[in-house]
């Protein structure tokens, strides 16, 4: 069996993003990172793919900013990379991008098993998760907090959930796309002859064409970024002689602020 | 044509946060010149719309079948699509949460229509829907059209206001019959363990948060303690943490350095890497207020840090702070609010 799974470079969680003079997103020099939550289906994928002796393949949908996070995955141990980008691909659209993201893995041979993160933390969207599942016709399991069993003879797969109010147990038949959520387990570092090997690997790229499709037509315009307002509040530190004064006029304001 | 309301319910009842799409679709069904049809699912569908109609909801369309029963989103999304196919409304609107997230983006991905997520704000006209969602943790704000003859739209808890209900409203309800068979649908749910009691911090009008400050306990571990740091900052949400939240009818919400160290799940984690949130009162202590703590509750109406370290960059966020031990602060805090609201 081969497993897939995707990943995408996010900037650093601590950069200072914002809107540049020219109204587009920017980082500054600071570096991008694999997508957070990437690190965890990542490192899931590289396990099951051991536990069941399967195949991993490692997708990017995007610009040449993406090697970065294929590179980590790769010295990470997942085994093959590649990228799949378009002319005209519009990275906030989502339905292109899950066009491109289950033509990719449908040009893979015998992948049952998809993993994303839980999510994307530049867009803020988890998606392109459900709609690659949708374009590629799978069953959908989300919030995956453990995988209980993977049984690639028998075809089925059995995962635990986690919804709002509790945990579901769930058995599915395979193929499936899961997302799997932090905790799952514990996101390995790459080795340093990982981190070599990978950093002279070159990255396939794969277009629409070689991938039998047409780009989508776009479904969402993206009109502008901006800063968000400033936060317009003034820090008052309370002070007071004892402990029960400043709590008091604590309780006194948040009364006033309506809050309680 | 109408605008179609996703009202989800959990074990026969309605999820409160659907109100505020009720209340955000009246601005797009006015633009549309068009009404309302909440779209209900599961057990007590029917008894769920009407209560739906005092919220705004000029039709429903209801489906009570076995399947749908407990979500799954195979059953959901066959369902959404096939009416989606056949009305073509003009929108099809939810409040984001982590079920009506994946069933509006599968049933937009079948339909090829545009979709967008997490509106915090949105207005309607010309045939399209603009909105406004953060991106990057909510660094930049982001403005997106979605202009294809059906727009979805998910928009973010406690971001839109509901209407005030109205018992004397009523809605015009159609039942319809469920799209697949228990035997076609891939997905079984062999068994189901609640959380009982607990808040959701999506939907908290209060959260408590703890932090690494958590270890910090006064208290001494027990000798047969395994682990006497994570004994004392478990020993602090229950008797420190906890008690304050009870009093303001509060979740508690926790950091990931606090996650990470075993004190506490981590279904608890505000943040990047965790939940976002957005109360009117946000109260952290022993928070240092990381940048990545920050995305997550950033856009909390009141702010109140409680930190030992007066120089902590939580206190340029809030608007109240202590500076101060938590261990002595929150319970003297929390008999200050019992006394001052009665409790
Ligand atoms: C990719 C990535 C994602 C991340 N995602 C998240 C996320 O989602 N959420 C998140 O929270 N963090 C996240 N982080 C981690 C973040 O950078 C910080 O490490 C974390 O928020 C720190 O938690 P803290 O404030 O509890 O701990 P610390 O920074 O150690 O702060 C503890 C604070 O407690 C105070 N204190 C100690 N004892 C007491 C006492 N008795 N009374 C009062 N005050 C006391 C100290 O003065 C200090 O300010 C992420 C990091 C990365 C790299
Ligand atoms: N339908 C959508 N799906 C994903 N992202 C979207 C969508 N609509 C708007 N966006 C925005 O797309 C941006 C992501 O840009 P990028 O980092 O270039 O992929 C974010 O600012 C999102 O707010």
């Amino acid at each position: 069996m081969h497993i897939v799974t995707f990943t995408r470079s996010t900037p650093d969680t601590a950069a200072k993003v914002e809107v540049d003079g020219n109204g587009a997103v920017s980082w500054g020099d600071a570096a991008t990172v694999v997508n957070p939550w990437d690190e965890y289906s990542l490192e899931e994928a590289i396990r099951q793919a051991t536990n069941v002796k399967g195949d991993t393949t490692v997708i990017a949908v995007g610009g040449d900013l993406h090697n970065d996070s294929l590179k980590h995955s790769l010295a990470m141990g997942v085994k093959n990379a590649v990228r799949v980008n378009a002319d005209g691909l519009d990275m906030t659209d989502s339905l292109q991008w899950a066009s491109l993201a289950a033509a990719a893995v449908n040009n893979i041979d015998d992948c049952q098993l998809v993993i994303f993160g839980k999510e994307h933390v530049d867009v803020g969207s988890d998606q392109v998760t459900y709609q690659t599942a949708r374009k590629l016709g799978w069953t959908m399991l989300s919030y995956v907090s453990e995988i209980l069993e993977l049984d690639a003879e028998g075809g089925t797969i059995k995962v635990e959930k986690t919804v709002e109010q509790g945990k579901q147990i769930l058995t599915a038949k395979l193929p499936v796309v899961i997302s799997v959520l932090k905790g799952i387990n514990e996101p390995r570092y790459p080795s340093f002859i990982g981190i070599r090997k990978a950093s002279k690997a070159t990255i396939p790229e794969w277009t629409p064409a070689d991938l039998g499709i047409e780009l989508p037509a776009s479904s969402i315009t993206h009109d502008a970024y901006n800063n968000p307002p400033p936060r317009d509040i003034t820090s008052e530190i309370i002070e007071g002689e004892t402990i029960e004064e400043k709590a008091a006029q604590l309780v006194d304001k948040l009364l006033e602020e309506k809050v309680l | 044509m109408s605008v179609f309301v996703f009202v989800e319910t959990f074990d026969g009842s309605a999820n409160a946060v659907s109100w505020e799409a009720l209340g955000a679709a009246k601005t797009v069904a006015d633009a549309f010149g068009t009404d309302i049809t909440a779209v209900v699912f599961g057990k007590n569908a029917a008894a769920v719309a009407t209560q739906a109609g005092h919220y705004g909801a000029d039709k429903a369309i209801v489906c009570d079948d076995a399947t749908l029963e407990t979500y799954r989103l195979e059953p959901y999304a066959a369902l959404l699509t096939k009416l989606v196919e056949e009305q073509s409304p003009e929108a099809v609107i939810a409040v984001s949460t982590s079920q009506a997230r994946e069933l509006l983006a599968a049933s937009a991905a079948d339909t090829n229509s545009g979709l967008v997520t997490e509106a915090i704000e949105l207005s309607a006209g010309d045939g399209s829907i603009t909105v406004i969602r953060p991106a990057y943790a909510g660094k930049v704000l982001s403005q997106t059209t979605v202009s294809t003859p059906t727009r979805f739209v998910t928009l973010r808890g406690r971001s839109f206001l509901p209407n005030d209900p109205d018992e004397g409203f009523s809605v015009d309800v159609t039942t319809v019959d469920a799209a697949m068979n228990e035997d076609d649908i891939a997905v079984k749910i062999e068994s189901f363990e609640a959380e009982v009691g607990k808040v959701n911090l999506g939907d908290a009008a209060i959260i408590v948060s703890g932090g690494r400050g958590m270890a910090n306990n006064p208290k001494d571990a027990p000798a047969d303690a395994e682990d006497a740091e994570i004994w004392k900052a478990k020993d602090g949400y229950e008797n420190v943490i906890q008690p304050l939240a009870d009093t303001l009818g509060a979740a508690v919400g926790a950091s990931r350095a606090a996650v990470d160290a075993g004190y506490i799940p981590y279904e608890h984690q505000v943040g990047q890497t965790g939940k976002n949130v957005n109360p009117d009162l946000y109260i952290a202590a022993g928070i240092s207020g990381a940048i990545q703590h920050q995305a997550g509750m950033r856009n909390s109406k009141i702010i109140v840090a409680i930190n030992k370290d007066g120089e902590a960059p939580i206190f340029k966020l809030a608007r109240y702070g202590i500076v101060g031990d938590l261990y002595q602060v929150l319970p003297i805090l929390t008999e200050e609010l019992k006394k001052r609201l009665g409790k």
